[in-house]
């Protein structure tokens, strides 16, 4: 126990660096992943049917695609194209785009679960298409995928650990150097573990004080 | 005002509306009165064009409703819902001055003035900040009125206001719209108050399987219907209000 107590506290300011940027990571993911998933879920109603076809065929490709496979696609295949781009990002993209799916699921149904005579209430009062999703259908429907798109959210989280694989220096990543060069893998994988969890117990709390905040009775 | 000339509408294979002849008048009060299932409520929302009719003609103020006529229509013919339908996620005055606002593009703060009056005619000048959970089905109506009134309707549609309410409930929703025919507003209202109907229509037109079975001025039709079936109809519901 003291030894992994001395371990914890000379291995602390590196994972903690990674922790940072794993944090740094799933927040920018999660924001791509919800504006992507909004996009497919409107394209997917769009009266235009290829908007609809883009949006299907994406999904399914999308899921079954495993989410390791999409990052090396992105860090080492679209170079091949042209298209360079440093780790965090390409980590930022690829989880990104692979969340997407899952969110575009939670927000559909968020929207299905709207009282369809809200949406009619806004035809009568004149809202064009734009203006009813703007200020009817997206905010009622988020409201309701708010459970959902949290649990993807600490999923999310976790998921930020296959960006290892690209070289971001996120938690992970870090704690393989370290294990690697200290032989210390009990403690240093224990460490890891402890971090992952405290994270994803502020996300957690935030998703129900979101939920509180945003009930609407 | 509003004419509707052979209107029909089915859903999937069963006729709605069978050939709907409708006038109100500008300064009108038309109550639309039948059993469930009838078609009055269906022939409302193809006014505002919530359902669109298949055949026939319905025309609003010179203004075919058609997919290019219906943002005009929508503009000069509000409706108010049996549910209510108030957006749950904004307070009593954001409700009344959505449309203003964020359809019309109509400055906040003239919208917020004329909101508060409208509040505070309607009797909900005090709940302004609330949600609409936090009100009582009578209160949420009077807001869904409130919210009609702002778009500066030249009529206004009223489907079943009063339905959903609790008993003790009802009378306040009456009151203002009783005020507001007296005002003169063109009024086309789906009820089963017939007490009301009697006292505040201009005229009653009895709905039974999609036609209009009859019509005219609501002494007439109520007191003594030239109908056996609006008779018949009158006697249910009366018998059981009494």
């Amino acid at each position: 126990m003291i030894a992994f107590l001395a371990d914890a506290h000379a291995f602390a300011p590196v994972l903690l660096q990674g922790l940072l940027v794993t944090l740094e990571l799933t927040v920018c993911a999660l924001t791509l992943s919800l504006a992507l998933g909004v996009m497919w879920v409107v394209m997917g109603r769009a009266r235009f049917a290829p908007w609809r076809w883009i949006s299907g065929t994406v999904i399914t490709a999308v899921r079954g695609i495993p989410i390791i496979v999409q990052l090396f696609f992105v860090y080492f295949v679209l170079p091949d194209f042209g298209l360079d781009l440093p780790p965090f990002m390409a980590g930022m993209l690829g989880l990104g785009l692979a969340y997407s799916v899952y969110q575009a699921e939670n927000i559909r149904g968020g929207i299905g679960a709207v009282d369809k005579g809200l949406i009619e209430a806004g035809e009568a009062l004149g809202m064009n298409r734009l203006t009813l999703w703007r200020r009817v259908v997206l905010p009622l429907g988020l409201r309701h995928a708010l459970p959902s798109i949290g649990n993807t959210m600490v999923m999310l989280l976790k998921d930020t650990s296959i960006a290892s694989t690209i070289t971001i220096a996120e938690l992970t990543r870090e704690g393989q150097l370290l294990a690697i060069s200290t032989f210390k893998n009990g403690s240093v994988y224990a460490l890891i573990a402890l971090l992952y969890l405290a994270a994803s117990l502020p996300l957690s709390a935030l998703v129900r004080t979101l939920e509180r905040r945003g009930r609407l009775a | 005002m509003i004419t509707l000339a052979g209107v029909t509408k089915r859903f999937g294979d069963r006729a709605v509306l069978k050939g709907i002849d409708l006038a109100v008048g500008k300064g009108e009060v038309l109550c639309l009165i039948g059993g469930s299932g009838s078609g009055k409520s269906t022939i409302l929302r193809c006014i505002n064009g919530l359902e669109r009719h298949d055949a026939g003609e319905i025309v609003v103020g010179g203004t075919r409703v058609d997919a290019a006529g219906l943002p005009a229509i929508r503009r000069r013919v509000a409706m108010v819902f049996q549910r209510f339908n108030l957006f749950p996620h904004r307070t009593v005055l954001e409700n009344v001055i959505e449309a203003p606002v964020h359809v019309h593009r109509e400055a906040p703060a003239q919208a917020r003035d004329r909101a508060m009056e409208l509040l505070a005619r309607v009797d909900m000048a005090d709940h302004a900040d609330s949600r609409p959970a936090a009100l009582s089905g009578g209160q949420q109506q009077r807001v869904g009125i409130a919210r009609a009134l702002a778009l500066r309707p030249e009529a206004i549609l009223f489907d079943e206001p009063t339905s959903a309410l609790d008993p003790e409930r009802v009378g306040e929703v009456l009151r203002v719209m009783r005020e507001l025919a007296q005002e003169g507003m063109t009024m086309l209202i789906v009820t089963h108050e017939i007490d009301f109907a009697r006292e505040v229509a201009d005229r009653v037109a009895f709905v039974d399987q999609g036609v209009i079975a009859e019509q005219g001025p609501a002494a007439d039709v109520l007191t003594a219907p030239r109908q056996p079936r609006t008779a018949q109809f009158l006697a249910r519901v009366l018998h059981r209000n009494g």
